[in-house]
């Protein structure tokens, strides 16, 4: 085991209950426990309707919990403002969401400058943030091009360019192979799981895809709102241990990161 | 985000939905233009009619029947007759001249004329300053035998006889045979009062035989010069009391005539700006109708923006710059059309205008606020979007 980590993220017998109108009330999470620290990479699954969106909008501060605490660098979300928590996800958050979330008429490097805009930062440090972020995704010449005249992968390289531009702590991922081919689903994995081991961003993958969980560090399974499998690779072997519930068999070897 | 930032992101957007974004502005630009273009025209009017009053030189005095309260609803008949005037010219060292009214159908050479018909005393011309282009003035002779001569308003002329010469001519007006004697200078600026170029002028006495009537409708006292004003107007009212009542007859200086008329112009003006002020109204509506239209397209936009660190403030302010923007393109253009177009009326037809620098600010100054107040509606709904909804919106 390496040295322990700083906590970055700690969501606290978390529960978000939806008031649906008349007197139905969905509880989408009844009582969540989540920790990552700085540089972890955890893959959230589950089926659809597990929670796991829900559960994406309160990690990402998109969202506050009905009950109990989402701590961001030991912070209560719930005591924030929405201008105070527009300013932690521009700070801490890079999102990646499955369908890219490009602005069309914005040239590459534009929507790469977004997050740095609502920093009030001058336009040519912008600009080289921006050129810089689309280099390290293999992007360099293609910045002056729109969303529609980039593949899918394309596009989610600048949507990822996006994400890291601001060098956050944690780069929050919602399916971010879905829209994708197999083979450019790998590159674009592949892509996400350097960053977080060069740079050290911790990395937050909300899947459901197996191959894709595999490749994190902790994988923490969803249903019905509460989480029903902790795994926690151990060091730098494939296989992960599960920490309540039933134990995991027939596991398959991921990429390591 | 910075406002600099704010104002090019907007840009962009309207750039991005041309044809939405013009047709927005339209409403607004139209709005402008007329406010700008009715105001013009109505102060254009204003300051014609001030200008022909005050044309009349400084030390004029009119009489005029009634108490001069413009607001009494009873009709004022007037009690003047030609003995006030002789009264009162003993009584003054300037000039005094009366005048009666009416309005009579004129006929010469087969062609046919509805004018007023002035009579007028033998001072008139000198008093309220009118000169004859061609022919002869009226005689003494011509007043005391109510002599049928005729003086030519320079359109009535032309409506009467054409490119005939008039002068020894005859008019018939109601069956009465009258001698053109002359034809009066062109006074011109007619576009709202009456047009002195068409009015024809007879003898006092031969006017009062033609009307039936042995009254005058006002006189004009003249003062040697502007400081015996107010002294006259003292000696007009001491004559005319012992005859008439004081309600009878009311004496207004020309700077009266001028505060009265001009109140009424004034009014009109703003009456023509409002009106056109309800057309900005409504292309502000239409403002606020195309933001909200446009935050429901957005959504997913504004989803992301929050999401990557928009503060709802920064939403906000975006759509309300936006709204600023379109109202104040409107504006501008509005208003370089509307000075364009009072320029092509002044040219083209007799209305006068007058492009007054308070219309143009006011004009520009109500398109913004009408951009600010039009644009908080939908710019506050997107700036309360939920982050976590407007993701998902498709």
């Amino acid at each position: 085991m390496t040295d322990p980590k700083p906590v970055l993220l700690e969501a606290r017998n978390v529960e978000r209950t939806y008031h649906m109108g008349g007197d139905v009330v969905v509880r989408a999470l009844r009582g969540v426990d989540l920790t990552v620290d700085v540089g972890d990479s955890v893959a959230i699954i589950g089926s659809s309707g597990s929670g796991k969106s829900t559960l994406l909008n309160l990690l990402g501060a998109l969202d506050r919990p009905s009950a109990g605490q989402v701590l961001y660098d030991g912070r209560d979300v719930r005591s924030m403002s929405d201008a105070a928590l527009a300013d932690l996800r521009n700070r801490r958050i890079g999102f990646v969401f499955q369908s890219f979330h490009l602005l069309a008429r914005l040239s590459a490097r534009d929507n790469v400058e977004l997050p740095l805009v609502y920093r009030r930062m001058v336009p040519a440090e912008r600009r080289r943030r921006a050129q810089h972020a689309l280099e390290t995704v293999g992007l360099a010449s293609r910045t002056d091009h729109r969303p529609t005249e980039l593949s899918g992968g394309q596009q989610q390289r600048v949507a990822i360019a996006r994400a890291l531009v601001t060098d956050p702590a944690l780069i929050l991922a919602d399916e971010p192979t879905g829209n994708l081919d197999t083979v450019t689903g790998n590159e674009i994995m592949d892509l996400l799981t350097n960053l977080h081991r060069e740079r050290g961003t911790a990395l937050v993958i909300i899947t459901h895809e197996r191959e894709v969980a595999d490749l994190a560090e902790t994988r923490v399974e969803l249903r019905d709102g509460v989480v029903v499998k902790v795994a926690t690779r151990e060091g730098t072997g494939r296989q992960f241990a599960a920490h309540n519930s039933e134990v995991e068999g027939g596991q398959r070897g991921g990429r390591a990161l | 985000m910075t406002w600099s930032e704010t104002l090019r992101v907007a840009i962009r957007a309207m750039v991005a939905n041309r044809l939405r974004s013009m047709l927005t502005v339209l409403g607004v630009l139209i709005g402008v233009m007329s406010v700008v273009l009715l105001v013009a025209i109505g102060q254009g009017a204003r300051e014609e009619i001030t200008g022909t009053i005050e044309g009349l030189g400084s030390n004029l005095l009119f009489v005029l029947p009634g108490d001069g309260d413009f607001g009494s609803a009873a009709p004022t008949r007037s009690r003047f007759v030609a003995d006030d005037v002789d009264r009162l010219d003993r009584a003054l060292d300037g000039g005094v001249a009366g005048s009666v009214l009416g309005g009579e159908s004129l006929q010469a050479e087969g062609r046919r004329l509805t004018t007023t018909v002035n009579g007028v005393t033998g001072q008139y011309f000198e008093v309220v300053v009118r000169s004859i282009a061609r022919g002869q003035r009226f005689s003494e002779s011509d007043f005391v035998t109510a002599r049928r001569v005729l003086l030519l308003g320079a359109t009535a002329a032309e409506a009467l006889f054409g490119e005939l010469d008039p002068i020894g001519r005859n008019v018939t007006i109601g069956g009465t045979r009258f001698r053109v004697a002359g034809v009066m200078e062109r006074v011109g600026g007619a576009a709202f009062g009456p047009d002195r170029d068409r009015e024809v002028y007879v003898p006092l006495a031969a006017a009062q035989r033609l009307f039936a009537t042995d009254r005058l409708d006002a006189i004009f006292v003249r003062s040697a010069t502007t400081a015996s004003v107010e002294a006259d107007r003292a000696t007009v009212m001491r004559v005319l009391s012992q005859r008439l009542d004081s309600e009878e007859f009311s004496v207004l200086s020309q700077d009266e005539i001028i505060g009265v008329v001009g109140d009424i112009l004034q009014i009109l003006t703003w009456v023509l700006g409002a009106i056109a002020g309800i057309s900005l109204l409504v292309g502000g509506v239409g403002v606020s109708n195309i933001m909200l239209v446009s935050v429901t397209e957005r959504t997913r936009e504004i989803g992301l923006r929050m999401a990557l660190g928009a503060k709802p403030r920064d939403i906000t302010r975006q759509f309300l710059v936006e709204a600023v923007v379109l109202t104040g393109v409107g504006g501008v253009v509005g208003l370089l059309l509307g000075i364009g177009l009072a320029a092509i009326v002044t040219i083209v037809s007799p209305l006068p205008s007058s492009v007054t620098a308070w219309s143009i600010i006011l004009a520009f100054s109500v398109s913004v606020a009408v951009g600010l107040v039009f644009g908080v509606l939908p710019a506050r709904r997107a700036g309360r979007l939920d982050p976590v909804v407007a993701l998902r919106h498709d």
